[in-house]
């Protein structure tokens, strides 16, 4: 798998016959990390999906150029936020959902998807139900659901929301050892976890909502919790995040 | 032992209204071919075994058949509205007239055109749990979370792979209450076939019992009927536990 950049442009929404965001353009790079924060009802979940070419029900377009000007469809990989295990698929064939998907799962896929588990520690787990798996290891089977696929690009929304906060560190890790050099587009809540895993980070933000940098901290991702550059710029953040002016989108009007 | 221990709530209840009844029957001394009592049932099951497992045998080839068909077609027809979006137009009115023709109706006219052999009341009861089968698993097929239609489109997957593979079996559940409900209903269809006209089954049976005030009879052939109709109910509930050992089911019929 070799890196692969891409950029939009021209993207735009309505939501209640106004344009939530119009015009909205973003680069992203090679192998970057990057964290989309804003506040919710700013669009940012729909640009993501926008970008998977996820079906939403509001008017919406997007322009999308990847660095080898193929498209970008088969080659990346979608966490949403629930884990989205399939409960009637043993773990080893959740992590195998893919090929199942696309005709059947050879011998050495198998064999690929058990190393992927001893990777993110649940080998011993291949065979149970995901019912009988807690929360982060629902979530980590899904981290290697999403690593099977081998996708240069990967696109995440609030992917460790739901699980507790110790839990979310450790998936930090994990996610940041094993998606190392895969473009990554990660929408969250947690300001936190943006400025411990991202290259870059971008807000959300404004009516119509516009993209705006934030600076990250120093050091390589995923960044320690205790690091002073991190502590700081996490009220940084959360500052800047609460003045920025809240989509307005109870009282528009077509 | 546990199984016993689960059950005799259920037991007790059931043991108390057969004596109530055997009190009642006794007390009033209502003449049998009115009411005969559980004991005079009991007696009148012992005494006509034969020919009360031979229509017995006769009446469940009925409801058996009369269910997997009805089953599998209206699962097949789920499958196919949910599969082709152009079928829906057509198929979904027609569906929806067809369920509104009477069906009890409809019983003299099939005997009319299949005869009075078992075919006009294994059509019966087919059609009787067609319709409620169909849209019951139509409803499941087409009710997947979005987040798992998310994930099999990014994976890449063809139409007929994520109907197969991610909606049937989130179907499952709903496709379960279907064939529960179908359990219960398919022998009412082929006991009103037989009622219509037949030379065999419980349904014949009852009628011509009750021609002749054996009302005992009627009642064993009844107690029949209920029996197969629990047992029935109870297999597919187990056939689709079975099928869905990862299902958590709070709603099935031993819970």
């Amino acid at each position: 798998m070799t890196s692969l950049g891409f950029s939009l442009s021209q993207a735009r929404l309505a939501f209640s016959g106004q344009w939530l965001f119009d015009g909205l353009s973003a680069t992203f790079a090679p192998g970057s990390w990057t964290g989309l924060l804003g506040r919710s009802g700013s669009g940012k979940s729909s640009l993501l999906r926008m970008i998977a070419d996820l079906p939403i029900p509001d008017t919406h377009a997007l322009t999308l150029t990847t660095d080898d000007q193929r498209p970008l469809a088969g080659r990346l990989a979608w966490m949403a936020q629930q884990d989205q295990l399939l409960p009637w698929r043993k773990v080893i064939d959740n992590v195998l959902l893919g090929p199942a998907l696309r005709g059947h799962p050879s011998a050495a896929q198998r064999q690929h998807a058990m190393t992927l588990l001893d990777d993110v520690g649940l080998r011993d787990k291949a065979e149970q139900w995901p019912k009988t798996l807690s929360g982060g290891q629902r979530q980590r089977v899904a981290l290697a659901r999403t690593l099977f696929e081998d996708a240069p690009v990967v696109l995440m929304d609030e992917p460790f929301s739901a699980v507790d906060a110790i839990t979310r560190l450790e998936l930090h890790e994990l996610a940041a050892r094993l998606l190392a050099g895969r473009t990554v587009l990660l929408v969250t809540h947690d300001p936190l976890e943006a400025l411990r895993l991202s290259d870059r980070i971008l807000i959300l933000g404004g009516q119509p909502a516009l993209l705006s940098d934030f600076e990250v901290p120093h050091g390589q991702r995923p960044r320690a919790l205790d690091a002073p550059d991190v502590q700081r710029m996490q009220s940084q953040l959360v500052a800047r995040l609460h003045s920025a002016p809240h989509a307005n989108i109870e009282g528009s009007t077509p | 032992m546990s199984v016993l221990k689960r059950l005799w709530p259920a037991l007790v209840g059931i043991f108390s209204i057969l004596g109530l009844w055997q009190v009642l029957v006794v007390v009033t001394g209502v003449p049998g071919y009115v009411l005969p009592s559980p004991l005079s049932v009991l007696h009148a099951f012992a005494s006509h075994q034969q020919l009360l497992w031979h229509h017995a045998g006769i009446t469940v080839i009925e409801i058996v058949a009369g269910l997997l068909i009805g089953c599998i077609s209206g699962l097949g027809t789920a499958l196919a509205l949910a599969r082709f979006h152009g079928l829906r137009r057509t198929l979904l009115p027609i569906l929806l007239i067809s369920q509104a023709v009477p069906l009890f109706a409809l019983a003299p006219i099939l005997m009319l055109w299949l005869g009075y052999g078992m075919t006009a009341k294994i059509v019966m009861a087919t059609l009787i749990i067609y319709f409620p089968v169909a849209s019951t698993c139509y409803d499941g097929l087409r009710q997947t979370p979005q987040g798992w239609l998310d994930l099999a489109q990014t994976l890449g997957a063809d139409r007929r792979r994520r109907l197969l593979r991610i909606q049937l079996p989130a179907a499952l559940p709903a496709l379960a209450s279907g064939m529960r409900m179908a359990a219960s209903a398919a022998p009412i269809g082929a006991v009103i076939g037989e009622w219509v006209g037949s030379s065999q089954g419980l349904g014949y049976l009852m009628l011509n019992a009750n021609a002749r005030m054996q009302v005992d009879l009627m009642f064993a052939a009844l107690l029949i009927l209920v029996t197969f109709g629990v047992a029935l109910y109870f297999t597919t509930d187990a056939v689709m536990r079975r099928l869905m050992p990862w299902h958590e089911d709070r709603t099935g019929a031993t819970s």
